[in-house]
């Protein structure tokens, strides 16, 4: 029972991280056309972003394990 | 470059559909011995483990109706998966099992020596044949028979069987050895992440040069022998443009200088440059010595315990050499509300220890996860084969796997170069965050 109740908070927060980095690159690839030449800084900032994103879906992942 | 590939990828089905039929004959005689055979199915209940007779019934697959001792059972995906990525204290090349040193710490003292003093197979699936004191090496890793009034000295090991059993309302897979006329509950591997994994603590501390720790040295050692290579280049052709390794090397360092250091660090990049590329290139060599097709695929920063120590570091290092203005910032914040001060403040304490916590937990889940997607690529095979049994699904698997997990390891070479990067350019925003001056 627990389990699967894990198995769909894992869920939703895979949904979130997958949302949110979505998003992100969605804006990246917008920016990047808009403004070719800042290409670099760009993709530093995207991936740095995603790595914070990416924190908060690991925290729930990491709580996952800790119930389960 | 299509023709080399089309080769490899011709290579790898015969080699897998032929594994996975050694499969099945690997599971003909890996009981070595069915003396055990005929009582292990009631043996246990004369013993102290009489939880594991109630429990008889959550056995897997067709292990559980004989009570099978040194059967393997039925192929199970997760629990081949979990033993790919965890340590050993052999050095597996394909099934060449060559041994390592143990140093084992218990209550009775130290064994030492190597892990071919168990005797397991050259070519298998490191299973030792012979236990010391207590201690048996299965899959490639020492572990202990749990009863503690179990006599020292040698025994023999007959097989090994796999089951599940109720420990403190969880259901946790626990492993028993067979001795030829008893079952004996082994204890899990000590792991210090408390049990999170599986694993939990044991009477002994292993502090054997495993897998994990043998790989880290070489590439430590290979590390540094490209650098004093390097360095010596620039030495001999100062003024003169880079050629060959130095040339790639001199790409890394520069694009972590310029991406990561400067831009974060401003004018203090200097300082904190030599930790930045270390992590750097350490992360990225071990976790493409983890990528290294049949040589170990060695899963060293997919390990909790060593995300853990780098993610330390870069903690000591941060608060360590976090200035007043941002301690300041941290405990009084400065400007801000007073009740928005009651919410900020404890989640800034808290960051402080989120941050290193994600580090840790974002390699670690990072490299696992593509270890764990390639072993289930793979398993695929032995799943459709039906453990050896039909051919036809096995080749049929061994096609489209071989092409999955050949497509995977390509984004797992992208994945190895963004997670080092990552684990670089975040420790460079917290430290950049930490030394910053104010400016008003």
């Amino acid at each position: 029972m627990v389990g699967s109740i894990v198995a769909i908070g894992m869920g939703l927060a895979v949904i979130g991280a997958g949302l949110g980095i979505g998003w992100i690159g969605a804006k990246a690839m917008e920016s990047i056309a808009r403004q070719p030449e800042a290409v670099g800084d760009i993709r530093s900032n995207m991936i740095l972003m995603a790595a914070f994103i990416e924190g908060a879906a690991l925290i729930a992942i990491l709580l996952a394990f800790l119930v389960a | 470059m299509i023709r080399l590939a089309a080769i490899f990828s011709l290579i790898f089905c015969v080699a897998f559909s032929l594994s996975a039929q050694h499969n099945h004959h690997g599971h003909d005689h890996s009981g070595h011995d069915h003396s055990g055979h005929n009582h292990a199915g009631h043996d246990h209940s004369g013993h102290d483990h009489s939880a594991h007779a109630d429990h008889s019934g959550h056995a897997h697959g067709a292990d559980g109706d004989h009570g099978g001792c040194g059967h393997y059972g039925d192929f199970d995906v997760a629990e081949t998966a979990m033993h790919h990525i965890s340590d050993a204290n052999v050095y597996s090349i394909g099934p060449l099992q060559i041994p390592l040193p143990i140093m084992l710490k218990s209550d009775d003292g130290w064994e030492l020596g190597m892990s071919s003093k168990f005797k397991p197979d050259l070519l298998g699936h490191g299973d030792g044949h012979v236990g010391h004191n207590r201690y048996v090496l299965h899959g490639g890793i020492v572990k202990r028979i749990a009863d503690a009034s179990f006599p020292m000295g040698e025994f023999n090991v007959v097989g090994f069987k796999h089951d599940k059993l109720e420990i403190d309302g969880k259901e946790k897979d626990v492993t028993y050895v067979c001795t030829g006329d008893a079952m004996h509950l082994l204890e899990q591997k000590s792991t210090f992440d408390g049990g999170l994994f599986g694993g939990g603590m044991s009477s002994y501390k292993d502090f054997s040069l495993t897998k994990n720790v043998t790989s880290m040295l070489i590439v430590c050692l290979f590390l540094f022998w490209i650098f004093r290579r390097a360095a010596k280049a620039y030495k001999k052709q100062d003024g003169k443009a880079p050629k060959g390794l130095q040339g790639m090397l001199e790409t890394f360092v520069v694009f972590i200088r310029d991406e990561v250091a400067i831009p974060f660090l401003g004018n203090k990049w200097e300082k904190y440059f030599t930790f930045l590329l270390s992590v750097f290139f350490f992360i990225l060599g071990l976790n493409l010595y983890g990528q290294v097709p049949f040589f170990g695929g060695s899963n060293v920063t997919g390990n909790l315990a060593v995300t853990m120590v780098l993610a330390l570091l870069t903690f000591i290092i941060t608060n360590v050499s976090g200035n007043a203005h941002y301690w300041k910032h941290l405990l009084v914040a400065p400007g801000v509300p007073f009740f928005v001060k009651l919410i900020i403040i404890p989640v800034e304490l808290m960051g402080i220890f989120i941050k290193p916590l994600t580090l840790m937990l974002r390699l670690f889940a990072n490299i696992t996860a593509g270890h764990i997607v390639m072993v289930v690529f793979i398993g695929f095979i032995f799943i459709f084969g039906k453990s050896g049994e039909s051919l036809a699904g096995a080749s049929g698997a061994a096609v489209g796997s071989t092409l999955l997990t050949m497509f995977m390891m390509a984004i797992e070479l992208i994945v190895a170069l963004v997670q080092a990067f990552v684990f670089t350019i975040l420790t460079a925003s917290y430290l950049g965050a930490a030394t910053e001056e104010a400016h008003h």
